[in-house]
């Protein structure tokens, strides 16, 4: 990157500079022995020419929407368009999160996204025992298509895109949704819209799991093979680490641990459904955490772009410049945001979100303030969206892109950041891959080890949470937090039993047998739901046939 | 003597459907290293699972973790169980995304303490060494 001469000099000056730094320090300490990021890297008091003399600009920096991508995926990147506003709402019946939507989009909201109660993210109907107190409390319940329909309720589908967090049961959900553009005589060529359907970070984080891992990846790969034949604008996956890190890991593994299940993924597709690479991998997707620290951040989302690029051309031999581009979702940190003072939480969301647009997020949800109290009420989602817009239209950093780049310390960090995760990534391949670094509790344990590190660093003050263990106040204002009306799932279950009433159970029992025949073939299940949901059979009718088949997952309970 | 010196033993359980399971994690492990004997249940159990495991492990001390807002029926349904056991005797706390508004309406339930999030390691596992004695 330098010239001798440059890197000399600079090497002079900092020699000078630490003679002074040494002066200084003798006078008086610095305020910490060690810096570090909130993953417990440590940082150096400054960065120079010298750190990034081994960089190569065309090799690891270059161009937007160029190879290897560490400056964004598009040419034009904010400039040709923002990131996608898409806040992940739900709550209630399907009727109270269509007019959240209603509302978020009448606000400035650009893509939707949809959260799910428990039951439904578990293939349980509400009308099952497993079920009692859950309806509607941690997102909206859907169990038919009925309720689907209610959802998506006046909105253009072939207008706006629509997220789905939705695992086990994601064939379920995504059917739905198709069964319902279907009825709108929308084609599926004109629906964009992303299911999550990672599995592999179930088990290793987020742990909504139903089925074992086999036969968990394999109707993920037919999600896949069906949406790149018939539903050309769909992400069929979106491979996640915001979970890894919420359930406590550092920035380095969330980073591995989210590329080692992207390339289990590419590897079971290639092996089961034997589709060029170039055919499927322009739409798989991803999913980042935007956590605290604000430069680890940002070097994170450069980095992953760069190994995802490396990954897709150089192991896998992708030769679609767009199946190297790593394209991604962010959602600021839930786990950073405290009960205590929770306006704060307004801030630390505006940091979090500045650093995943600096780091060329291509959508973004903004966490409200009330998010450790209960689910966010309107006030407190539309701050949060508020945060976005004001970072697009007011700030200026959508003026230019990537405009971090070359900076000695943000270039250091984002390659340190990669060398650490290639070590994760080549454990986890001498393990076998993800999938038998997953059986052995790999990653499970090392993230609980993160977890626990970071917990007592807090409980020793290493890590300052402001108002939890640092600026504690005794008195805050009062936050006015939404409430779910208990009969929520009274009328739920009253509607789910009108739809057995009245659907055609004849045919229901013939769809549902036709895909429990199918199922325990290698045939693509995904045209067998569509037929099921499509005369309302039930989410756990078709879940149900699957844990008969497949049997279900149990939580091995790592700590 | 015996009895005093035998190690408290603490289930740690997830009731409901519910997968947040850090907090479950991180005070589990807290609770052995403070030197607590520790059981953790794993995810996704029925209210009856749990009372279960807590008849079958002999357990002191039940800490219930629930981020999902199904609170209120799940901890009264484990409160509600462990009598019908006659295990009144086993001390229940619980933390997670719990509405202030909620935390009297559970103690009345019979959960002796709530912890919200925040709430530091050494805070909890102190509470508990002061307020939970061995059953006898």
């Amino acid at each position: 990157m330098f010239t001798e001469k440059t890197l000399r000099e600079a090497q002079d000056g900092k020699k000078a500079w630490e003679k002074e730094v040494e002066k200084v320090r003798r006078q008086k300490a610095e305020r910490k022995e060690r810096f570090s990021t909130v993953s417990d890297l440590e940082i150096k008091a400054l960065y120079t020419p010298e750190d990034v003399k081994d960089l190569d600009f065309a090799r690891d920096i270059g161009y937007p929407g160029v190879f290897p991508f560490t400056r964004g995926c598009q040419p034009t990147m904010y400039r040709g368009r923002e990131w996608t506003f898409r806040m992940f709402s739900g709550m209630g019946s399907a009727e109270d999160t269509n007019k959240r939507w209603h509302h978020l989009l009448r606000e400035g909201e650009t893509g939707l996204s949809t959260a799910f109660d428990f039951p439904t993210l578990m293939g349980y109907d509400t009308d099952s025992p497993r079920a009692r107190g859950e309806c509607g409390k941690c997102g909206v319940a859907i169990d038919t298509l009925k309720d689907m329909e209610v959802l998506t309720h006046g909105i253009p589908l072939d207008g706006v895109t629509t997220s789905m967090t939705i695992n086990p049961p994601a064939l379920v959900l995504w059917a739905m949704y198709l069964g319902v553009a279907d009825k709108a005589g929308i084609g599926w060529d004109r629906i964009g819209g992303t299911i999550q359907n990672d599995m592999l970070k179930e088990f290793i984080a987020q742990k909504t799991f139903m089925l074992p891992p086999e036969p968990s990846i394999r109707l993920i790969s037919d999600a896949i093979e069906f949406g790149t034949r018939h539903v050309p604008m769909w992400n069929p996956i979106s491979i996640s680490g915001y979970h890894i890190r919420e359930a406590g890991s550092t920035a380095v593994q969330e980073l591995a641990f989210t590329l080692a299940d992207g390339i289990a993924y590419v590897e079971d597709v290639l092996e089961r459904k034997k589709l060029d690479v170039d055919a499927f991998a322009p739409r798989l997707s991803f999913f980042f955490n935007s956590h605290v620290d604000f430069f680890e951040e940002i070097a994170k989302f450069r980095t992953a772009r760069r190994m995802w690029a490396r990954i897709m051309r150089d192991r896998f031999k992708a030769k679609n410049p767009r199946s190297w581009w790593m394209r991604f979702h962010t959602q600021t940190a839930g786990c950073s945001l405290t009960a205590q003072q929770p306006y704060n939480n307004i801030v630390r969301t505006a940091t979090q979100a500045l650093a995943a647009v600096l780091g060329g997020t291509q959508s973004l949800h903004t966490n409200a303030l009330d998010e450790t109290l209960a689910l966010p009420s309107e006030f407190a989602a539309t701050i949060a969206l508020r945060t976005q817009q004001i970072l697009a239209d007011e700030t200026g950093v959508a003026n230019t892109i990537d405009p971090l780049a070359g900076s000695y310390f943000v270039e250091s960090l984002t390659d340190e950041l990669e060398e650490k995760a290639w070590e994760y990534i080549n454990r986890i391949d001498e393990m076998g891959g993800m999938l038998a670094a997953i059986d052995r509790g790999f990653p499970q344990t090392e993230i609980a080890d993160a977890a626990y590190h970071y917990q007592k660093r807090v409980d020793d003050k290493e890590n300052i949470v402001v108002g939890v263990n640092k600026y504690v106040a005794t008195e805050q204002a009062p936050t006015e937090i939404l409430k779910l009306d208990d009969r929520v799932e009274e009328e739920q279950i009253a509607r789910l039993n009108e739809v057995k009433r009245t659907r055609d159970n004849r045919r229901v029992t013939q769809t549902l047998n036709d895909l429990r025949a199918a199922s325990a073939t290698d045939e693509n299940l995904v045209p067998y739901v569509i037929a099921a949901v499509k005369e309302y059979a039930t989410e756990q009718e078709i879940c149900d046939i699957w844990r008969g088949i497949f049997g279900e997952y149990r939580d091995p309970g790592y700590y | 003597m015996a009895d005093l010196e035998r190690k408290m033993k603490v289930l740690v359980a997830k009731p409901g459907l519910d997968g947040h399971d850090r907090g479950a994690r991180v005070i589990a492990r807290a609770f052995r290293d403070a030197g607590f004997e520790v059981v953790y249940t794993g995810l996704h159990q029925t209210p009856e699972q749990i009372v279960a495991a807590a008849l079958q492990e002999d357990v002191d001390l039940v800490g219930l973790s629930c981020l999902s807002g199904a609170h209120m029926y799940l901890f009264g349904r484990v409160i509600e169980l462990l009598k019908e056991n006659k295990l009144e005797d086993v001390q229940v706390i619980g933390g997670g995304i719990i509405p202030e508004e909620d935390i009297p309406k559970l103690k009345e339930l019979g959960i002796k303490e709530v912890f919200l999030p925040g709430a530091s390691l050494h805070d909890i596992t102190t509470w508990v060494r002061d307020n939970v004695k061995p059953c006898s």
